[in-house]
């Protein structure tokens, strides 16, 4: 086995060359090269870290200003609709007043003609007993030749005609 | 065992001191690729851009695993020893898939793992066990040694306790040191001999061959493909149980 068979001799050298070459490697890597290796990992970690942070942020302020247009948009709907119910009612309330209007005049117009057509009726009425009272007392007058009063003819007219 | 060996490629004869060789060896030119090859893969990912590419992606991955594994074990202040944890981590990684880079192919060339040497190993495990020991009397003082008495503990089981948890403290760099050679020699031992099989069986004639070679080469696949995860299980452990460790000193309970 050389490790033990040549340990006398190669010891020191052993010793001396790796102290030197581990030595090197720490000083040069270990502390020049890693330190910086290990920033520029950490560097790289903030950078992430910041830019998902401003994403965050500008992902919140997104969020609020759609909430605050909401809200004023919901608002102007609200007031637009007021608005429309406002008209609607007015336009209710002027169309009940103009056909209130309407169905008067034409109630009265109504009446007037009913109150002419009686009055009409009545007149025609009374003309129509005057000419069966003179037509009676023409037929009494001619077929038998008396003289009735036209007073009496009237009343047996009268008479007559209730019974019609 | 001859993969193993350690020999000279450049100044057999340099010494720190009188007596203290430091020839530069196969082990050493080793070490040095791999912390080349540990420089290259880190700088590819030093472009710093926003949208990584697949080298940065990779990179920041293996930077991020350790920082992931220091701050569930350690917590927020185990954040200062990354630079030390993914090197260590990135050097026996790095380490260990070199030795099973199939070199050999090469005339002349011969991959050699640093890892499957307790010399190489074992210094890393002192110093692990170092800045344990540093860190703990640094942050806690003499109120460090609490660590062997366990929260809790009955007054008349504090000696026994103490004396199995200083134990098992101390054994802690061996443990370390000795994981890590033992897998990679075990691992490159187990193949070297199913390969012996596949040339003896070859050697052997056809039917010996077809009966010996075959299975023993199919092995031969399964367990490299085996060695891949335990050179990265290998370095996790120890990057894992250092960090285990430190956390020991860090949060003393």
């Amino acid at each position: 086995m050389p490790q033990i068979a040549q340990l006398s001799e190669t010891l020191t050298s052993q010793v001396f060359w790796l102290l030197v070459f581990f030595g090197l490697t720490f000083v040069v890597v270990g502390l020049g090269m890693v330190p910086k290796i290990l920033g520029t990992v950490e560097m790289r970690d903030n950078q992430i870290a910041g830019d998902l942070a401003a994403a965050q942020a500008a992902r919140d302020a997104a969020t609020a200003e759609e909430e605050a247009w909401r809200t004023r948009e919901n608002a102007n709907r609200a007031a637009a609709q007021a608005v429309i119910g406002e008209a609607k009612a007015k336009a209710a309330a002027a169309n009940a007043a103009k056909l209130a209007e309407t169905q008067a005049r034409l109630d009265a117009r109504l009446a007037e003609a009913e109150a002419a057509i009686d009055a009409a009726r009545s007149s025609a009425m009374a003309e129509i007993e005057g000419v069966a009272a003179d037509a009676a007392r023409d037929i009494v007058a001619r077929v038998a030749g008396a003289h009735v009063e036209p007073a009496a003819a009237e009343a047996a007219v009268k008479e007559v005609m209730a019974h019609v | 065992m001859k993969q193993f060996t350690i020999h000279p490629v450049a100044g057999a004869d340099w010494q720190l001191a009188d007596g203290v060789g430091i020839a530069f060896t196969n082990s050493a030119l080793w070490m040095a690729i791999t912390a080349v090859l540990v420089w290259v893969f880190v700088a590819g990912g030093m472009k710093r851009a926003l949208v990584p590419g697949r080298w940065q992606m990779a990179v920041e991955t293996m930077t991020g695993f350790i920082d992931n594994l220091l701050e569930a074990n350690v917590g927020k202040a185990g954040r200062k020893y990354v630079p030390y944890i993914f090197t260590l981590f990135m050097f026996i990684l790095v380490g260990n898939l070199l030795g099973l880079v199939p070199l050999g192919l090469i005339p002349g060339v011969h991959a050699f793992t640093f890892t499957s040497h307790f010399t190489a190993t074992g210094v890393l495990a002192i110093l692990s066990f170092s800045i344990v020991l540093i860190v703990g009397f640094w942050k806690h003082g003499l109120h460090f040694f609490s660590l062997f008495w366990p929260a809790n503990t009955p007054i008349f089981l504090a000696l026994p306790i103490s004396l199995i948890e200083l134990v098992s403290f101390m054994v802690r760099p061996f443990s370390l040191a000795l994981r890590l050679f033992v897998a990679m020699m075990a691992g490159h031992v187990l193949l070297k001999v199913l390969a012996s099989f596949v040339i003896a069986g070859g050697n052997g004639g056809l039917g010996i061959g077809v009966a010996v070679g075959v299975p023993s080469f199919i092995l031969m696949v399964a367990i490299s493909a085996l060695e891949i995860l335990v050179a990265g299980i290998q370095a996790y452990v120890f990057a894992l149980l250092t960090s285990l460790y430190i956390n020991d000193a860090e949060n003393l309970h």
